[in-house]
């Protein structure tokens, strides 16, 4: 993809202060630790880590909700830190969010229709009564809402539905950036397949890009056609997702993938499991080196100390790990190529 | 082989003044010794409240246990007298449970609360039951368990606290353990080592597991035996490998094919349309019908019975009447005398 990336993060980084006790010393949460990327008009890049590696805070800082320890945030090449107010305001039309629980996060004094058409207030759009109509008919239209739902209320609906609210929501204002933050995890697959599905269409209709926080490989594979994989703060590793399911490059990517149960008893029979050892470390007091190292099979004397910093291995695919390049290392790996 | 458990037409109901939920209906399968059997369904399916009816642990009222009866070594658990189910539950058919948070006692040590059960279903001195706590967290994989089994619930991450669960649940060397969904809260990486333990621990003391799951990847990667239930009902049940290969009642067909998987990458999910029926409305006919892609008109009228196929499967579908040769059975809906 060419042109002007609509997302870019440079070096971005948030730290918490945090203390020890009620006079204790103050340490600094690393949540985000130097975090750079670029999403392109029109696709989907996907934020893949467990819990706790910051995916979450990385995306309040592109959302603007929280303010960097250091780095920028460029929407269209302007720093969104540099902002004043309205303009940032006025920014904030064109980047929307979906959140993961569409239990808390609708209003449940509010009607659909009026949590659907709020952004339109709150954003000063009037429209003569006809062209609104018309508007919001399309919009639950798109989002698969029935019309019968306008004057309920959230409580009366399933988690999907609600999904569909709060995704229409996010629409309402026609953005072209949505991060959508683990907007399915909360569902079940019979549900999250359907709210995917119209995830996908919606992009292609709508021509939107999406940053897309996950803890989950199989979703992210079917939506996301880039990918960065986070651990402590930091991207150990970003490909597009052919080249980072077929070719893992970072120890931890390659783990994560073969962490992950595959629907079929055939494959998961033959398959050969990493499984890695402890828990992640707290990032109150992480690892020196590679933050990776205690957890790694590949561990040399110089991860302990070396903090490896991101390296292409081929072109657009870039991981921070200095024992590259593991090609030949597959062989027992998890992945089978089908 | 003889059953370690069997459940013969399970079937619990909620009862309030206003509406009866029918939350388990007609749930039947067979547990081996040393196998594990996986209960898939998605929320409100009422793979939960099965397991709560297999312990008995349903508050009576609302919940009542109106037909079925459950064998455990041929004897009914559901016409037991408290204390029998109280020298069983624990001791020869133990239960983890998804949020090993909530279901660990805050104010207690760990070592105490695994201790208790020794104490209570073993009779040991408390001195021999706390050495017995440590050496069962050694067991599941916690590192000093000496001085760890001194901790508290909160010193302890996510994934130890789950393998302290297992701990508890394992110290009377149970016949039966019942898994509701254990690694469901847990990260991908934590949930592989958490399930790779389960299987360590079946094998070593040749138990038999009931895991109920939403995860179809985890019953791929765990079960011999599955039974997929829908709107409380059981819709069909199966060998892993079959199952997968093979579906035959159309909603394991849609529930497998809305799943992403990471070998794969699909262009579109197929989802199943529509949701889940509310099991207080009450329905004729076969809960599946509405979302049926394969529905005939007696569908929406006549309930299938369980029909039995070749190799000891099952689906509840009029489908396969024919492939059934008439061998069926339907059961009853009320306890006679009980």
């Amino acid at each position: 993809m060419s042109g002007r990336p609509i997302l870019e993060v440079r070096d971005l980084r948030k730290h918490f202060l945090v203390s020890k006790g009620l006079f204790g010393a103050k340490t600094a949460v690393k949540a985000v630790d130097g975090v750079s990327f670029t999403v392109m008009p029109r696709e989907s890049f996907a934020v893949v880590g467990e819990s706790g590696c910051g995916k979450t805070t990385l995306g309040k800082l592109v959302l603007a909700l929280e303010k960097p320890t250091s780095g920028q945030v460029l929407f269209e090449g302007s720093d969104m830190s540099a902002l004043t107010g309205r303009e940032l305001r006025k920014l904030r039309r064109r980047i929307q969010v979906i959140f993961q629980d569409p239990y808390s996060s609708l209003n449940p004094r509010m009607t659909v229709s009026d949590i659907v058409t709020e952004p339109w207030i709150i954003h000063d759009m009037h429209m003569d009564p006809k062209t609104r109509a018309k508007k919001l008919a399309k919009l639950l239209d798109d989002c698969g809402i029935a019309k019968t739902f306008l004057t309920r209320h959230p409580h009366e609906f399933s988690g999907g539905q609600r999904q569909r609210v709060g995704i229409a929501r996010a629409l309402a204002l026609d953005p072209e950036l949505v991060v959508a933050d683990e907007p399915v995890s909360a569902l079940d697959v019979s549900i999250q397949a359907q709210i995917l599905n119209l995830l996908k269409d919606l992009q292609q209709e709508r021509k939107l890009a999406y940053l897309f926080i996950s803890h989950d490989f199989s979703v992210v594979r079917h939506l996301c056609t880039r990918i960065a994989v986070m651990y402590l703060g930091r991207v150990v590793e970003t490909a597009d997702s052919e080249t980072l399911f077929n070719d893992p490059q970072h120890p931890y990517t390659e783990a994560l993938l073969s962490a992950v149960p595959v629907p079929d008893p055939s494959i998961e029979k033959r398959r050969k499991r990493i499984i890695l050892t402890g828990d992640v470390p707290s990032p109150l007091k992480p690892p020196s080196g590679c933050h990776f190292h205690p957890r790694c099979r590949y561990l040399k004397d110089a991860c302990r100390v070396q903090d490896p910093a991101l390296a292409e291995a081929r072109p657009g695919h870039l991981a921070a790990c200095p024992i590259l390049p593991f090609k030949d290392r597959r062989s027992d790996a998890a992945l089978i190529a089908l | 082989m003889e059953p370690v458990l069997s459940v013969r037409g399970l079937r619990t109901h909620f009862v309030t003044p206003e509406r009866t939920v029918s939350a388990v209906d007609g749930l039947t399968y067979d547990l081996h010794p040393g196998k594990t059997l996986a209960v898939v369904g998605e929320s409100g399916s009422g793979k939960s409240v099965h397991a709560l009816s297999i312990l008995r642990l349903l508050p009576e009222p609302p919940a009542k246990v109106v037909a079925g009866e459950i064998l455990f070594r041929g004897r009914d658990l559901l016409r037991m007298s408290p204390e029998e189910i109280r020298s069983i539950r624990g001791d020869r058919i133990a239960m983890i449970f998804q949020e090993p948070m909530t279901s660990l006692n805050p104010v207690l040590r760990i070592g105490e609360q695994i201790a208790e059960a020794v104490i209570l279903h073993q009779k040991s001195s408390k001195e021999k039951a706390w050495a017995k706590a440590a050496d069962l967290l050694g067991k599941v994989g916690i590192p000093h368990p000496e001085e760890r089994v001194h901790d508290f619930p909160h010193q302890f991450s996510g994934g130890m606290r789950q393998r302290a669960m297992i701990a508890i649940a394992l110290s009377c060397e149970p016949d039966v353990l019942i898994a509701d969904e254990p690694t469901t809260a847990l990260d991908v990486t934590i949930q592989a080592q958490i399930l790779e333990l389960m299987k360590d621990l079946q094998r070593e003391y040749h138990m038999a597991i009931i895991l109920i799951t939403h995860n179809i990847g985890v019953v791929a990667e765990m079960a011999d035996d599955v039974a997929v239930m829908y709107a409380g009902r059981p819709v069909e049940n199966a060998a892993v490998a079959d199952l997968f290969k093979d579906p035959r009642h159309p909603y394991t067909k849609g529930l497998l094919a809305s799943v992403p998987s990471i070998y794969c990458r699909k262009d579109r999910l197929a989802a199943i349309p529509g949701q889940p029926p509310d099991l207080g409305d009450g329905f004729t006919g076969c809960p599946f019908a509405p979302r049926c892609p394969a529905v005939m008109e007696r569908c929406r009228t006549q309930d299938p019975p369980q029909f039995h196929l070749e190799g000891g499967r099952m689906a509840n579908c009029w489908n396969v009447e024919d492939e059934s040769k008439g061998r069926w059975h339907r059961f009853e809906t009320s306890r006679g005398g009980a």
